[in-house]
């Protein structure tokens, strides 16, 4: 429906009526977005909007779903994502995850965890200088350098989500998805992770699906407003919650939703 | 007041029932082991662990080679009936919801309820017919047929355990599916197939039927897979029915020497079991 | 009709709020048309009235703040209901102060009634009506979230500015003519301005009011900066 017209920031990925289905369930109706580069986009909406399924399809990981199909385009940086030939494998190399709940491997060491992705790909390098550069972007080298043959177990919630997060940074992706990544932490983690997704932003495109409508307000450059698979409204986030254009928008941010 | 007493009267006989059951249930057990150990003892030495076996009347001799024989023995069922097992299991769990999956999943099933001698009978069928001998081969493959559903089934529990986000958590960071089974899930899922195996091993110790027709048994150490073996049941087996008496009492102590194999592996298991349960807090 | 919020409490505070507010907008109205009729009908006890009605208007002004805060606080407004608030903060101040103006008005009085009337009284009967309807015109804006009377009350500021500048020069020509009248006069003057001032805090008024239910701030055109 609506592009931001943001006007410095080039787009990282553009989306032209993307569709998706569960099985025979029509779950994303022509969704057209565009999200900049090297700025926060928050996607919000009603449980069961779609919302989690479109970042899901941004890394394809809507295709381990059985039943899951998508068709449009989706463009990195031009290159067109779901077309045939295009590698979903290294696809998510590009573009990372963290999830809702975090989810280090429990039988690997923290060091373990966060070189994982290296090792895993079979990718050389200074495995120890880039666990400790994911670390301190993760904000949580200063809490762990002394334990980093620990188990993950022995971490707060909040910790553990971002050593989730410097394990998604460590594969070195241009593009970081987050699906409510503090919703399973208490203020403090919140605020944290909050905190440190604003440092975040000056090196990866990010883009953050949340069910709390004051946390997208404060993270985000730009907000997108999904209803029943539709996209609703895209923009500036200040413009979303100050004078939206939609009247459904306005309902949904202003909490009218019956 | 008088509700109060009657509950707790009540209370009390229950419970010196249960204690009562507990105790009635373990006298096998005990009565097992006290027969056990106190025949066999006797027989005990350091001679018994390595010598071979004599004629009868000659003192001396031991089991030494059937414990080699069922070491020997068990390695080969591991070697073919891990892989097989383990592999069906990740299979099962990760890919096991289609027709194939159903289909393999009934076949263990009734594999598992298939009598131990009749697996023999067929690994004779299929193996010592054509090779014309008896020989290990035969009897480990005989036991990794044994093997095999347990495992399994086993497997594709302990790995459909390990949680979905673990799985996606490696997939998103562009790992193959493949290397996500072997290197993610199953690392996870390590710890209880490890106790898995462990369990399936101390149950293929202590297996005779499937051995008596396949392996049959052998007086003298052998490293040969085309060559019959000795092993502990058989072993045990042919010395119980013989109308020797110090045979008999050969028999008592090797009992006793499978008890303490069997006992330590099961040992082992749970050993193994509880301090990854401790490293887990 | 526009749903209502899910939340049946805050549905109730935002009306609350606004009851509130219309309430003291009524109160102010009263007061100016008394004060200017205090004056014109020479009653000294009316204006000493308006005087006293003005602390209910000071205890509004305390209690919509409070209102407004709370909601803040505890409700994080968005949208529709944000531009509200921050509306209701700034014409909560509006009609204090001209609340304070009905009083000065209202002073004025107190010594005018002692002293034989002035001609221009009838001019200033007319530029008080003018200015309480333009007070009537924007609180009405406001409840019907109604963009066209807003702008109609912006308009309406250059009459009033017209009938202020007549009465004025009229009051100059008179004190210059008689310098008896000077007491008299510059008294008029002041009320009359007041009444200018008033006029004004309308227009400021209506201005919220269409930056409340378009979402752009009409303010101050002249000093903004190049919109992006």
């Amino acid at each position: 429906m609506n592009d931001p017209s943001t006007n410095s920031p080039k787009p990282k990925i553009v989306v032209d009526r993307l569709n998706a289905w569960f099985k025979t369930a029509h779950v994303l109706h022509d969704v057209t977005l565009s999200i900049p580069a090297l700025s926060v986009t928050a996607i919000i909406g009603p449980s069961g909007c779609g919302k989690s399924t479109f970042l899901r399809c941004l890394n394809r990981m809507h295709e381990l779903t059985p039943g899951a199909r998508a068709e449009g385009t989706l463009r990195l940086d031009g290159q067109d994502l779901l077309a045939r030939g295009v590698d979903a494998v290294h696809l998510r190399r590009r573009v990372g995850m963290v999830f809702q709940r975090p989810n280090p491997f429990p039988t690997m060491s923290i060091f373990d965890n966060v070189a994982s992705g290296l090792r895993l790909n079979g990718i050389g390098g200074d495995h120890q200088a880039i666990v400790e550069r994911c670390l301190r972007h993760a904000a949580l080298w200063d809490e762990v350098k002394d334990r980093l043959k620990g188990a993950p177990s022995s971490l707060s919630g909040g910790q553990q989500q971002r050593l989730c997060i410097a394990r998604a940074l460590a594969v070195e992706p241009e593009v970081l998805l987050m699906d409510e990544p503090a919703s399973a932490l208490d203020p403090i983690a919140t605020a944290k992770i909050e905190d440190l997704i604003h440092e975040l932003r000056q090196r990866y495109t990010i883009a953050i699906v949340t069910h709390n409508m004051q946390q997208a307000a404060r993270v985000s450059d730009t907000t997108a407003f999904f209803y029943m698979g539709e996209l609703v409204e895209a923009g500036a986030t200040e413009q979303i919650f100050t004078n939206p254009r939609v009247q459904r928008t306005e309902d949904y941010v202003t909490g009218k939703f019956g | 007041m008088m509700r109060l007493h009657l509950r707790n009267a009540v209370n009390v006989a229950a419970t010196i029932a249960c204690g009562a059951t507990v105790l009635i249930a373990m006298a096998p057990l005990a009565s097992v082991l006290w027969l056990v150990v106190s025949r066999g003892a006797a027989g005990l030495s350091l001679d018994f662990f390595t010598h071979l076996p004599t004629p009868v009347g000659e003192p001396g001799g031991g089991v030494g080679n059937a414990i080699a024989g069922t070491a020997y023995l068990v390695g080969l069922a591991c070697l073919f009936g891990l892989p097989v097992g383990i592999g069906a299991g990740v299979y099962l769990a990760e890919r096991g919801d289609g027709r194939l999956g159903h289909a393999i999943r009934f076949t263990a099933e009734v594999l598992s309820g298939v009598p131990s001698i009749v697996i023999g009978i067929v690994a004779y069928g299929l193996l010592v017919v054509p090779m014309r001998r008896f020989s290990a081969l035969a009897g480990g493959i005989a036991l990794a047929i044994l093997m095999v559903p347990m495992l399994a089934r086993t497997t594709e529990e302990l790995v459909r355990l390990v949680p979905r986000s673990l799985r996606e958590a490696s997939l998103a960071l562009g790992v193959h599916e493949w290397k996500t089974s072997l290197s993610v899930v199953l690392r996870t899922a390590l710890g209880g197939i490890v106790t898995a195996v462990l369990l399936a091993i101390s149950r293929a110790a202590g297996e005779t039927a499937p051995l008596l027709f396949t392996a049959l048994n052998n007086q003298y150490w052998n490293a040969k897979p085309d060559q019959p073996t000795a092993s502990l049941t058989v072993q045990i087996y042919n010395y119980a029915i013989s109308p020797y008496e110090d045979w008999h009492q050969k028999a008592w102590t090797a009992a006793l020497v499978l008890l303490l194999l069997v006992g330590s592996l099961n040992l082992a298991a749970r050993l193994f079991t509880r301090g990854r349960l401790r490293d887990a807090r | 009709m526009a749903p209502a919020h899910t939340d049946k409490q805050y549905e109730q505070e935002l009306k609350d709020l606004r009851d509130l507010l219309l309430g003291m907008g009524g109160k102010v109205e009263a007061a100016i048309a008394a004060s200017v009729r205090s004056i014109t009908e020479r009653d000294a006890e009316l204006a000493q009235r308006v005087r006293a009605s003005d602390v209910e208007v000071n205890r509004l002004e305390v209690e919509v703040d409070g209102a407004c805060r709370r909601i803040l606080a505890l409700r994080q407004p968005a949208a529709s209901d944000l531009r509200f608030i921050t509306t209701a903060l700034k014409i909560v101040t509006d009609l204090e102060r001209m609340g304070d103006l009905a009083v000065n008005i209202a002073d004025r009085a107190v010594d005018l009634a002692q002293a034989p009337p002035l001609r221009p009284m009838h001019d200033l009967a007319s530029l008080a009506d003018l200015s309480e309807s333009q007070l009537r015109k924007a609180l009405d804006a406001f409840v019907e979230k109604d963009v066209l009377k807003a702008e109609e009350v912006m308009k309406g500021d250059d009459l009033l500015d017209a009938l202020y500048l007549k009465i004025f020069n009229d009051l100059l020509a008179i004190m210059m003519e008689d310098s008896r009248t000077i007491r008299r006069a510059t008294s008029l003057m002041f009320a009359a301005k007041h009444l200018e001032r008033f006029g004004d805090h309308a227009m400021n008024l209506a201005e919220m009011v269409i930056y409340m239910v378009r979402g752009t701030d009409v303010r101050h055109p002249r000093s903004r900066a190049v919109p992006e």
